[in-house]
């Protein structure tokens, strides 16, 4: 299987070791991030008109966003191979939730805020772009399946 | 035109107020500089950008990063017509340093996350939404005079 991830041996090692400072941190970023995402970037709503709250820090908000790191949590364990590490959460979203891609660049975003406000001295710019690249090869290894 | 909300006003307001210039604009261009490494091409004159290190050192990226927010401070005292107070300056960005205007939304990201490195849990969802609907204003305004 190919891997199309082009994260450099310094990328890995760099989110390798930021995600082991704020991994047990891991539950409430993921519920900062989707909170924010929900308020700053309303049209995601339209993917949650199945829960009661969509405020920040409502019950399925706070469940949801740990599910969401607990994914991130799995890309970072399966780094070296995204694709095949990642192929029945693609299979997910590409058939049952069907998440027009574009959204995972907007989670992506609003993570990356929440570690800048949550851990603004290990969050520099060496380990903001590592980050970004890894949510990236994230994101694409959850598209695969989509068509 | 565009509404903005008591607290949108009030907020944009607040923030710039209580930033240091010297330091949330260097950031915020060192930061674009390393995340986003193809919009160094439009800094040759500046030297030294080979790596992070060198960028964040850099005192013709620190001079920049100062005339980058200070510009922005034109917007936030002229909230209600950005678009206008913003002519010259999209003429400027088009014609003679022909930007491409893609590259604001990457300042404009990176300057949301130096931001929130700044004011910790006080960027709340809704603080960080009116910043960025701020940002877009400004974008959108420098992107007016494109042709």
């Amino acid at each position: 299987m190919t891997n199309i991830s082009t994260l450099s041996a310094k990328d890995k090692e760099t989110v390798k070791t930021f995600w082991a400072k704020i991994s047990s941190s891991g539950d409430a970023i993921g519920a900062d991030a989707l909170s924010r995402m929900l308020v700053v970037y309303p049209q995601t709503k339209t993917y949650f008109s199945h829960w009661k709250d969509l405020s920040p820090g409502s019950a399925p908000v706070l469940k949801h966003g740990a599910t969401v790191m607990g994914g991130v949590g799995e890309a970072v364990a399966k780094i070296d191979d995204l694709s095949a590490g990642l192929l029945s959460l693609s299979e997910l979203h590409a058939f049952t939730l069907r998440v027009d891609p574009s959204n995972f660049k907007v989670l992506s975003h609003n993570i990356l805020v929440v570690l800048a406000l949550m851990f603004p001295t290990d969050f520099t710019p060496e380990v903001h772009v590592a980050m970004d690249k890894f949510l990236a090869a994230v994101a694409r290894a959850l598209s695969e399946k989509y068509r | 035109m565009v509404k903005w909300t008591d607290f949108e006003r009030a907020t944009i307001q607040d923030i710039f107020s209580k930033i240091d210039y010297g330091v949330v604009g260097p950031a915020a261009l060192s930061r674009c500089l390393i995340v986003y490494p193809w919009t160094q091409r439009y800094f040759g004159g500046f030297g030294n950008l080979y790596n992070a290190a060198a960028i964040t050192s850099n005192p013709k990226v620190a001079a920049h990063g100062k005339v980058v927010i200070e510009g922005l401070e034109k917007a936030v005292k002229n909230m209600d017509d950005i678009k206008s107070t913003y002519k010259d300056l999209s003429v400027l960005h088009s014609e003679k340093l022909q930007v491409d205007p893609d590259n604001f939304n990457l300042l404009a990201d990176c300057l949301t996350i130096v931001v929130a490195s700044q004011m910790g849990a006080a960027f709340t969802p809704q603080v960080h939404a009116a910043f960025q609907k701020f940002l877009a204003v400004v974008v959108a305004s420098l992107r007016k005079q494109y042709y």
